[in-house]
């Protein structure tokens, strides 16, 4: 693994992100209900595109961009066949 | 240019955790997928923007995934939305107002 | 998403765009103009293209005037600054101690006939401050507005959400 010269703010965003992961993850473990934890499902998976974005450069190498892209589009698509599940359920 | 980078990757960090912070403390669902949505959409975005200065080379790639964050981003809270509402979740409304819905 | 069935038939203007749409997302994804990766591309984008068949349909929103170029800038501009204001919103209302929030759900009425101009207002809505579309029937639209004016109706919700975007949507859209 190779790291170029991070600066001090960049290490800043990352450390940041991983925070804001921490506190998605409170909220999918705390609930109370399912759709509480869809939500946060949710919005992790965008944020969690978010920080491979920046490992891409922080790492320098493109590839974690397709991983990026493919991260996002399987939590889209996660996300709307669970939301399509309750919806059928209860009506 | 360095700098301004950071800065809009910071920005994006930092709307990132808004967004965490608003799924956190806002009291039912609709709110937190409110909070949830923008702030990590923009969140992104600004991520997207800092990437791009910092590797002109890669900018194909950040385009087409700042055209899909934003074209999925909002489809899917709406999705979500659409199906606690049908599913029968009921607006939060404030202590000491009755429950109009 | 939306339940108005589409129209019956793709018109062949609709399949070039087709084309094309998935041509450049091709071009932007392998990020090089190398004859054999566009020539791979081409053929990629042909059988989408015929893959897709008559759901491309959808594009028939389209407007095709000169304008409708100057139109979709006019109207992205809007929209990030839109975007920008709504993160400073939801910034505020989650920082601050006391959650300042009074939600309620709305219906909005759109003009736009077009699923695409439909699907494309809904999108903007949920981006912007304070709102979230929730279901989109026929020209109704179900918002839920975190900070609900009391007493709102039908008009004054409609001015009030729908109004700038779907003005500058209706420049290129149907």
């Amino acid at each position: 693994m190779i790291l170029p010269d991070i600066n001090l703010l960049e290490g800043f965003a990352l450390l940041l992100l991983g925070c804001a992961l921490m506190l998605g993850l409170f909220r999918l473990i705390l609930g109370p209900a399912a759709p509480d934890r869809l939500v946060a499902a949710d919005t992790l998976g965008v944020i969690a595109t978010a920080g491979l974005i920046l490992l891409a450069w922080l790492l320098g190498s493109a590839l974690y961009l397709d991983v990026a892209l493919v991260y996002g589009v399987l939590a889209f698509v996660g996300v709307v066949a669970l939301a399509r599940a309750i919806e059928g359920e209860r009506t | 240019m360095r700098l301004v980078a950071d800065l809009f990757l910071l920005a994006g960090a930092l709307l990132c955790l808004l967004a965490a912070l608003g799924i956190l403390r806002m009291p039912d669902v609709y709110n937190r997928i409110q909070a949830g949505t923008k702030a990590s959409t923009l969140g992104v975005l600004c991520i997207l923007a800092g990437i791009g200065l910092l590797q002109p080379a890669w900018w194909p790639k950040l385009v087409a995934i700042a055209g899909f964050i934003l074209f999925t981003s909002p489809v899917g809270s709406s999705t979500l939305a659409r199906a606690f509402y049908r599913a029968g979740v009921k607006v939060w409304q404030p202590p000491g107002k009755e429950a109009s819905r | 998403m939306l339940s108005t069935p589409a129209p019956a038939s793709a018109s062949p203007g609709a399949y070039v765009l087709g084309f094309c749409a998935s041509l450049l997302t091709w071009v932007l994804l392998t990020g090089s103009l190398a004859t054999d990766e566009v020539v791979l591309g081409i053929a990629v984008s042909l059988v989408v293209m015929f893959a897709a068949g008559q759901r491309l349909a959808l594009l028939s929103g389209l407007r095709m005037t000169p304008l409708a170029p100057l139109h979709l800038l006019r109207y992205l501009g809007y929209f990030f600054g839109q975007l920008a204001l709504s993160n400073f919103d939801v910034a505020r209302r989650v920082v601050s101690p006391t959650l300042p929030i009074h939600p309620e759900l709305v219906e909005v009425r759109t003009g736009l006939t077009s699923d695409l101009g439909r699907m494309l207002l809904a999108n903007s809505i949920t981006l912007t401050p304070g709102t979230l579309t929730v279901e989109a029937e026929d020209d109704r639209l179900l918002i839920h507005w975190i900070d609900s004016t009391p007493g709102s109706d039908l008009e004054s919700a409609t001015r009030a959400i729908a109004a700038g975007f779907e003005q500058r949507i209706s420049g290129f859209l149907k």
